[in-house]
């Protein structure tokens, strides 16, 4: 066992731990604390994946942007004290084994498919290849996404807007 | 050296947590949550595969800059309807919302 | 010439204005009527003169039926024969349409009368001037439909309407002999047009087929022409009013017959069976019922048989190949014949409808010109020199001797002798001696009236002249001369130019002369001076008496072989039908009613039944179906993720 593997066991397994405690919270917002662990986990694994820039990113915006999204959205709606209301729906059971099977069939994939002992190639400097594949390659999609985050930007404003008649 | 199959592995696992949450927890807001979690584990999967596969175009890894801003995007504007749906119905419980019933 | 086609246009006419519009000219229907018939007498006497000189018409009008090949025209056909037909029916009928006048007076039907009297003759001149069997058959049938209504005028005389009804049907028996005849001549000939039928015939088709044919229109003239032994219906036919037995059954309509036998004489020429069959039949019929007229107690009956046994001579002419002979009889028969039946009426008027002559007598003082005109006819009837029936009858006694047929000149003898007898028994019980009648009627015995006098007087005129003036010298006189083309070439073909010399023509004429004399001076013997013979006759030969008195039982003798019989089958079919063939109707349709319930059922239950289902079953699903749409988004979810599951082990394990 190398260090490398040692390390990757203990990230995943916080990981894991963090994504079940998002599922099986009751108080909400102990769920979203648990999705910052989370990504913070993720994001390690990008960097032993030699993903920097990813990492970066994933920090930036999952856990300075959506989880504060999410938080805000929590303190608008729900009544955090929930008192003896049930989390989980009557579709638990069914969910379970659907879930399971899909799980063990992607496993099974996985293994019997690439089954590499994994050596990696060497790695290279990869934010300097992103930056240039962005805006060359995919300049496209690039800019598109611009448009769509414009698009969403615009639709959130006018969903989350309040009604004129109350004022 | 880590195998290629166990980051697969682990995405698979994340990836199967955040359904069970999808398909299990009543309030919308934590179903968000767990579609956050899935978008994880694809994006585990995606650079995953960049950095085992023999290339030199690192696609792997600009999916998953792309995934990450429509997640955030999407995150924005499924948001914005939970709360027009909270203002409507007083509750953000799914399996309480069931106009469409026949 | 083409003027012919007034002839039997004009009672047409009459027909249909007394017919259409009787009931509002009742009194004056005889204007129309007699009108009629005399316009009609008097364009025959123009064609005369114009077919005197030789004239031949054969005129087609109208093409009646065209089916294939066969053809056949409605045309008229003016030749010596017809013309001579004409001019009888015409003359004479137009005498008795004046008599009728006064005759049917008070009746209740006096346009009806008319109507029926102009349809007749109408129908009879269709059969005369006709140039085709068919048409002829046209107007056969006509006469026989005017015989019946005339008979049965009075129809609600029981009586008078089977009479109607039996002359009818004997008649029918008659046609029924005709028509295959018409039918063997058509296959045999290929035409029904006189013409075309005497040019084709052959000698060499043998003498069977003319045989066959002859016999069967013979047959048809044996019932229209009340020959043995379809006579039967003519004594019954004295039901009917006077004038209309001196018209139909002794003037016209029964020598329908003779004149066909006439009209077919090419056909007849060539069936020597046939001749000799017409012969026999006609001198048979002439002593049969010469022998019942002998003891008839009925004034009308009397002359009835009279009427049957001098059409038997006609037959008896025709037979011996005299055709000439035999219609020269038809012509100077009608006159008188006429003449006694309207005597006879004139009569019956006088003492109000009596008709036995038991209760006659002595009308000599009160009816002098009914007497004297009933004498002359008597006469003629007799075949006493010089009128008219003496020419006629002895021409035939001489002809039927001249052509070897012994037999029948024999037959015709007796009939002579049996004439005569009865003529004058009738004469001399009705007009001589005393009145035997009732106080009552004794005084109201009077002459006829002038419209009645009349024709009487102009009958018995021509009936002492025609003989003499048509008929002298015996086979070649006026009338002759005027008919030999028709029958010359026949002769000639036949052969039959068996000349006799003059002599024993005088001496046959002698012969038949003496028999009638002594018929006339027994009967004298018998009724004027010792009246009571008859009686013990009578008495002394009672089989033979009552054997003639009710005519040899032969009406009796029909109702029991054919009419009873035919009464029984026709209840049988009346049976059949009743039962066989509308229970059979009725139980199809009862059938229909039970299968229409089945096929009901079905319908009901197994088509509805299965489009109902249809329905039910998708109600059913859909009711079922829709329980997924739950509104909850994490079932659909769910359903999603089963999708999703399911493509996984597809991809993994069946797309290997």
């Amino acid at each position: 066992m190398t260090v490398i593997q040692v390390v990757f066991f203990l990230v995943a397994a916080f990981t894991t731990a963090a994504a079940f405690l998002v599922v099986l919270a009751k108080n909400i917002v102990h769920c979203a604390i648990a999705l910052v662990f989370t990504f913070f986990g993720v994001a390690a694994l990008y960097v032993l994946l030699d993903a920097e820039f990813l990492a970066a990113v994933q920090v930036l915006l999952y856990v300075g942007g959506i989880t504060i999204l999410l938080l805000f959205a929590i303190m608008l709606t729900s009544r955090i004290s929930a008192r003896g209301v049930k989390i989980m729906n009557e579709q638990v059971g069914v969910s379970a084994v659907v879930v399971f099977a899909i799980f063990a069939l992607m496993a099974i994939a996985s293994l019997k498919g690439f089954a590499l002992v994994g050596s990696p190639p060497p790695a290279s400097y990869a934010t300097a290849s992103l930056g240039r594949l962005l805006l060359t390659t995919y300049v496209l999609p690039f800019e598109a996404v611009s448009i769509l985050l414009l698009a969403a930007m615009v639709g959130a404003i006018i969903l989350a807007r309040r009604e004129r008649e109350k004022d | 050296m880590v195998p290629l199959s166990h980051y697969l592995i682990l995405s698979a696992v994340l990836f199967a947590i955040g359904m069970f949450g999808a398909l299990t927890r009543r309030n919308a807001i934590g179903i968000l949550m767990a579609l956050e979690l899935m978008f994880n584990a694809v994006n585990l999967n995606f650079v995953a595969f960049s950095r085992y596969l023999p290339s030199t175009m690192l696609q792997g890894q600009i999916f998953a800059i792309f995934v990450i801003t429509i997640a955030a995007a999407e995150a924005a504007v499924g948001l914005a309807i939970v709360l027009g749906l909270y203002r409507n119905f007083k509750t953000i419980n799914v399996d309480e919302i069931n106009l469409m019933k026949w | 010439m083409k003027l012919v086609i007034l002839v039997p246009l004009l009672p047409l006419i009459g027909v249909l204005i007394n017919g259409l519009f009787g009931a509002k000219i009742r009194g004056r229907a005889h204007l129309v009527a007699v009108s009629a018939s005399g316009l009609s007498c008097l364009v025959a006497f123009l064609v005369l003169f114009q077919a005197a000189g030789g004239g031949v018409l054969d005129w087609d009008l109208y093409s009646w039926l065209k089916v294939g090949d066969f053809r056949v025209p409605i045309g008229i056909l003016v030749d010596p024969l017809s013309v001579v037909m004409m001019l009888v029916v015409t003359f004479v009928g137009f005498l008795i349409h004046v008599y009728s006048i006064g005759y049917m007076h008070d009746d209740r039907s006096y346009a009806r009368f008319f109507t029926y009297l102009n349809l007749f003759m109408f129908s009879m001149l269709v059969l005369v001037l006709a140039n085709n069997y068919l048409l002829m058959f046209l107007g056969w049938e006509g006469v026989g439909l005017c015989s019946y209504l005339l008979i049965g005028f009075w129809y609600e005389k029981k009586s008078a309407a089977d009479a109607g009804k039996k002359a009818f049907i004997v008649n029918r028996i008659g046609d029924a002999g005709f028509l295959l005849g018409l039918f063997l001549i058509w296959s045999v000939f290929g035409s029904l047009k006189y013409s075309e039928v005497f040019k084709a015939v052959d000698p060499a088709l043998g003498t069977g087929i003319y045989t066959a044919v002859t016999l069967l229109l013979f047959v048809g003239a044996m019932g229209k022409s009340a020959q043995l032994p379809l006579y039967v219906w003519l004594p019954d036919a004295m039901e009917g009013p006077t004038p209309v037995s001196a018209l139909i059954h002794a003037a016209t309509m029964v020598t329908a017959g003779v004149y066909m036998v006439a009209r077919s004489s090419p056909l007849f020429d060539l069936a020597p069976f046939s001749l000799e069959v017409v012969a026999w039949v006609g001198g048979l019929t002439a002593v049969f019922s010469a022998s019942i007229a002998l003891v008839q107690n009925d004034i009308k009956r009397v002359v009835a048989y009279s009427t049957i046994s001098q059409l038997g001579y006609m037959f008896l002419g025709a037979g011996a190949g005299a055709y000439a002979s035999a219609i020269f009889h038809l012509g100077t028969h009608a006159f008188f014949k006429a003449l006694l039946f309207l005597g006879a009426g004139s009569v019956i008027h006088s003492l109000h409808g009596e008709q036995d002559i038991r209760k006659m007598g002595g009308l000599w003082k009160a009816m002098p010109i009914t007497a004297w005109t009933f004498l002359l006819a008597s006469l003629a009837n007799a075949g006493i020199f010089p009128l008219a029936g003496f020419w006629s009858k002895d021409e035939i006694l001489f002809n039927a001797f001249k052509h070897g047929m012994t037999v029948p000149w024999l037959l015709g003898l007796i009939g002579a002798f049996l004439t005569a007898f009865y003529m004058f028994r009738l004469f001399f019980l009705v007009f001589t001696g005393r009145f035997r009648g009732d106080a009552h009627a004794a005084q109201h015995l009077h002459e006829s009236p002038p419209n009645m006098a009349y024709p009487l007087v102009v009958l018995a005129f021509f009936s002492v002249t025609v003989g003499l003036v048509f008929g002298f010298p015996p086979d070649h006189g006026i009338y002759h001369r005027f008919v030999a083309p028709m029958f010359e070439a026949v002769h000639e073909a036949a052969g039959k130019a068996a000349h006799a010399s003059l002599s024993s023509e005088v001496g046959m004429a002698a012969l038949s002369l003496t028999i009638a004399f002594l018929g006339v001076l027994l009967a004298y013997q018998f009724y004027m001076k010792k009246p009571e013979l008859p009686g013990l006759l009578a008495d002394r030969m009672k089989g033979v008496y009552r054997l003639l008195l009710n005519k040899y039982w032969v009406d009796e003798l029909y109702q029991a072989i054919f009419v009873n019989f035919g009464k029984r089958v026709c209840a049988f079919l009346w049976g059949v039908d009743s039962g066989v063939v509308d229970g059979a109707v009725n139980r199809s349709s009862w059938l229909t009613v039970r299968l229409s319930f089945l096929s009901a059922w079905n319908d009901l239950k197994i088509v509805d039944g299965m489009v109902n289902g249809i329905a039910d079953l998708i109600q059913g699903g859909s009711l079922n179906l829709r329980r997924l749409q739950t509104g909850i988004v994490q079932n659909y979810i769910l359903a999603m993720s089963l999708g999703i599951l399911g493509m996984l082990v597809l991809y993994l394990f069946v797309f290997r």
